[in-house]
This record gives structure tokens, C-alpha cells and sequence, in this order.
């Protein structure tokens, strides 16, 4: 082969070896967009399975709160249901305003705040709360390093070949929904 | 970031072997200087090893068993546990190991050899005396700390060369009253009075050279980690008002000493103010920290 045959060879071998290194790079970044996920995720149905006893535990005090407690039940179901990234954001904004309500509902009676499954179940789901939005912050990082890679050229050629696609942020309306269940005493 | 991971992997590897040679050529002189002979060689050899096989996977026991840390399950401290899961959480990490200080002066630390085997030990007063956003403002200093890999270099420094300090400090006293007797009895030879000399410099610098060496870890380390949790929280106010506190309280921490000292967010030794004691700290002013944080 002439010199020039080979330094096409050469060159065609390296960019197969970069393109190689960039596509196992994307699984990486891929899949530990999924981790990530199911990192929101268990934290997700523990905030599910607090729900029903703080609603028991409210309604022993505040029975005629009916409004406040379906609103919760309704949002909780929404959260369960959903199977989008974006329906799971949305019903998480409804869970956490109902909460809000509920916690304010709460306020009003002095002898439920002082008993200690009322207290503990606080702590628990202001504990989730908080742990929420640090698995999704740490979601959303991943993603947009996932972004920042299949997005910038020519890495974006790999990206389109082997078929990466855009995930979604889990975003949802309030920055501030870390401290929704906060309550001063 | 990676940077710093692998500069603080490099580090604890030169420790290490700094920490070998050291430990041979104080057992070299004092296998010249003693009755001892060669076996304080092969002793020293022996001892060496030991110890750094021994400050590499055990050093985090060490510190916490020498700082009365207790091992705290979830349903004890759920806030805390609560807490530290959160940020363990936003950093990617698994959650590290939990301990309790049973002090009411407010400080916390974190140790261990990697993110895998990494604990964080508090005391009850920081408990006590911080607010969730400024407890979570401390445990992500210390996460920041943990994925940097900071804890094994940091703590290697606190058991390796605290060892060489006490070895030193030893040395020093038994050349006294034990190698100058052998000294007399020989008559005093020019080479071994040159060797002497070495030995002696060896034993008074290593003290030295061990304080400059924490001093140089710390300082740009905490100013790092203090960044980098402030990411973490996305709420730098949180340690800043932290770091405020814990300043104000002028507490001293009694577990601590100087060989942990530099392990903790802020010196738990009583600080005394003035320019030589800000160039020879082993944190950086908390007035300093305070104000980067604000300027963020």
C-alpha cells in the first residue's frame, strides 16, 4: 500500500476507537442517569407509604377536614400512577401542596402537634422531603452532564448513530419546595 | 474535583512511604546509638510495616475510638440520619457510617480510607445548637471531604505522623540518658559524633516537619471543601451561619488533640488570636470561610 493508503487506514482506526471511547462513555452516563432515577424513586414511595398514617393520624383530630385529606389521597394516587418523568414532577408539586394544607390544617389543633406519631411522622416526611429534592438535584446533574455529551459536536454524530436520546429533567414549580413542610414551633 | 482525588490518592502513598523512611532512619540511628544494634534496625523495619498496612484500612477506627465516637443507628438520631442521607444522596455517594460525640462543644469531622468505608462523626453539641440548614451546611463540608478522598489522606496524617512525633519525642529522651553512656564508653569517635549530630537534627526536625505538613493539607482543603458542600446544600448561607457559630462558642472540644485537630471543620483547640497563630493554623480564619461563602 502507498503512504498515503496507510494514513487513511491510521486515521480511519482512530476515529473508530474515538467513537468506540464517546458510545461507552454514553452507556455510563446512561445508565447512571437510571441509578440516579431510582434513587428518587425509593425516596418517592417512602413519602407513599408516610402519607396514609399522617392522614390517620390528622383525622383522629380534625375528622370534618375531609377536603384536605382527599386532595391528599387524590395527589398520592396521581404520584403512584405516573410513568413519565414530567406526570411524576407534576403529581409531586400536587403531593406537595397538599401536604402544605394538610400540615397547616395541623397547626390548629395543639394536642395533635404534641403527640409523639405526629412529631415523629414530621421529622420522617420533612426527612423525605429534603432527601427528594437531593436525589433529584442529583438526577438533574446527571442528566444535563448526559446533555452537555450527546448534545456538543461531534459527539452528537455517535449520540445520533446509537440512537441517545434527551432524557428529562425532574423539575418541579417551587425551588424553595425543599421546606414546605418546615413548621416552627 | 478529580484532581484533587488523585493528587489526595498520590499523597497518601508518599505519606506512606515517608512515613517508612522515617520510622528506618530514627531506628537506624538509634540501632548506632544504642545497645540495641542492628535488631532495632530490623524492629523499626517490622514496625514500619505494621503501622502502615495497619494506618491504611484501620486509621478511621483509630481516630474514632481516640475521639470517644459512638456508633449511632437510625432510630436513635433519625434528624441526623435523615440529614446525612440527604446529602449522601445529592453527592452520588453511599451513605457513610454515623457517630455520635457524647461533647457539648459543636464540631463534627469525617473520616475513613474511601467513600466505600467513610464515617462522620458529630458531637451532640452541634446537634444542640444548629438549625437543619446549618447542620446540613456541616455534613456537606464533610461529604465534600469524603468524595475528595481528603478523609484517607487526612487521616492517615493523623495516625502516621502523630506516630513519628511520639516516636521522636521517645527517641529523644532515651538517646539522652541511654545512647550517651554508650557514647563515653567508646571514647568518642569523629564519625559517630557526625552521625550523632544527624540522628539529633532527624529527631528535632521530624516534629516540624510533621506540623508543616498537616498545615499544608488544610487550609486550601477546607476552604474546597467548604465550596463544594455549599454546592451540595445549594445554600452556602447554611454553613455560613454554621461557621459563625461554632466559632462564637468558645467551648473547647475535650477528645480532640493535636494529632486529630486538623481532622475537624473548625480547630477544636482553644485558638489563640494573632498573625503568627493565622500563619501556623491548621484551618483557615473562620472569618475568611465565612466571607467566601457569603460571596458566593
Amino acid at each position: 500500500m502507498t503512504v498515503a493508503g496507510w494514513m487513511v487506514v491510521v486515521i480511519a482506526a482512530l476515529v473508530i476507537m474515538w467513537a468506540i471511547a464517546i458510545y461507552n462513555r454514553m452507556i455510563v452516563l446512561r445508565n447512571r442517569i437510571d441509578n440516579s432515577w431510582s434513587q428518587v424513586d425509593v425516596q418517592l414511595r417512602r413519602r407513599y407509604d408516610l402519607i396514609p398514617n399522617l392522614v390517620e393520624t390528622v383525622k383522629g383530630y380534625a375528622a370534618h377536614e375531609r377536603e384536605t385529606f382527599e386532595a391528599v389521597t387524590k395527589a398520592r394516587q396521581a404520584g403512584i400512577d405516573a410513568r413519565t418523568v414530567e406526570d411524576q414532577a407534576a403529581a409531586e408539586n400536587m403531593i406537595t401542596q397538599a401536604l402544605r394544607r394538610l400540615f397547616a390544617v395541623a397547626e390548629n389543633y395543639p394536642q395533635l402537634r404534641a403527640t409523639e406519631n405526629f412529631m415523629q411522622l414530621q421529622e420522617e416526611l420533612s426527612g423525605t422531603e429534603s432527601k427528594i429534592a437531593y436525589a433529584r438535584q442529583f438526577y438533574n446533574d446527571t442528566v444535563l452532564g448526559y446533555h452537555n455529551l450527546i448534545q456538543s459536536f461531534p459527539a452528537r454524530i455517535v449520540a445520533g448513530m446509537g440512537g441517545f436520546q434527551p432524557r428529562h429533567y425532574f423539575e418541579t414549580e417551587e425551588p424553595e419546595a425543599r421546606g414546605p413542610v418546615k413548621v416552627e414551633f | 474535583m478529580y484532581d484533587q482525588i488523585a493528587s489526595n490518592k498520590r499523597r497518601s502513598y508518599l505519606l506512606i512511604a515517608f512515613f517508612m523512611l522515617m520510622v528506618l532512619a530514627i531506628g537506624y540511628v538509634f540501632s548506632q546509638y544504642s545497645r540495641l544494634g542492628y535488631p532495632a534496625m530490623a524492629a523499626a523495619l517490622i514496625f514500619a510495616t505494621l503501622m502502615s498496612w495497619g494506618g491504611y484500612y484501620y486509621s478511621d477506627r483509630i481516630v474514632l475510638a481516640m475521639s470517644g465516637a459512638k456508633p449511632v443507628a437510625r432510630e436513635e438520631q433519625p434528624y441526623l440520619w435523615n440529614t446525612v442521607e440527604g446529602l449522601s444522596l445529592a453527592s452520588g455517594l453511599p451513605m457513610p457510617r454515623l457517630y455520635l460525640i457524647e461533647d457539648t462543644a459543636p464540631n463534627a469531622f469525617a473520616t475513613g480510607r474511601d467513600p466505600q468505608h467513610a464515617a462522620i462523626a458529630v458531637t451532640r453539641g452541634l446537634l444542640d445548637k444548629l438549625n437543619r440548614l446549618e447542620l446540613e451546611g456541616v455534613i456537606g463540608h464533610e461529604m465534600a471531604h469524603i468524595r475528595d478522598y481528603d478523609i484517607r489522606f487526612m487521616t492517615l496524617v493523623s495516625v502516621l505522623v502523630g506516630t513519628v512525633v511520639l516516636l521522636s519525642d521517645w527517641m529523644l529522651r532515651s538517646m539522652w540518658y541511654g545512647g550517651g553512656r554508650r557514647r563515653s564508653s567508646r571514647g568518642g569517635s569523629g564519625a559517630g559524633g557526625i552521625l550523632m549530630l544527624i540522628g539529633l537534627v532527624f529527631v528535632i526536625l521530624s516534629p516540624i516537619i510533621a506540623q508543616l505538613m498537616q498545615l499544608a493539607l488544610s487550609r486550601r482543603r477546607e476552604f474546597l471543601a467548604d465550596a463544594e458542600g455549599a454546592r451540595l446544600t445549594r445554600y452556602p448561607e447554611g454553613l455560613a451561619s454554621a461557621l459563625e457559630k461554632l466559632a462564637a462558642d468558645t467551648e473547647p472540644l475535650e477528645v480532640a488533640n493535636k494529632a486529630t485537630a486538623h481532622l475537624y471543620i473548625i480547630n477544636p483547640l482553644t485558638e489563640h488570636k494573632g498573625w503568627v497563630n493565622n500563619l501556623f493554623g491548621t484551618h483557615p480564619p473562620i472569618e475568611e470561610r465565612v466571607k467566601r461563602l457569603r460571596e458566593m
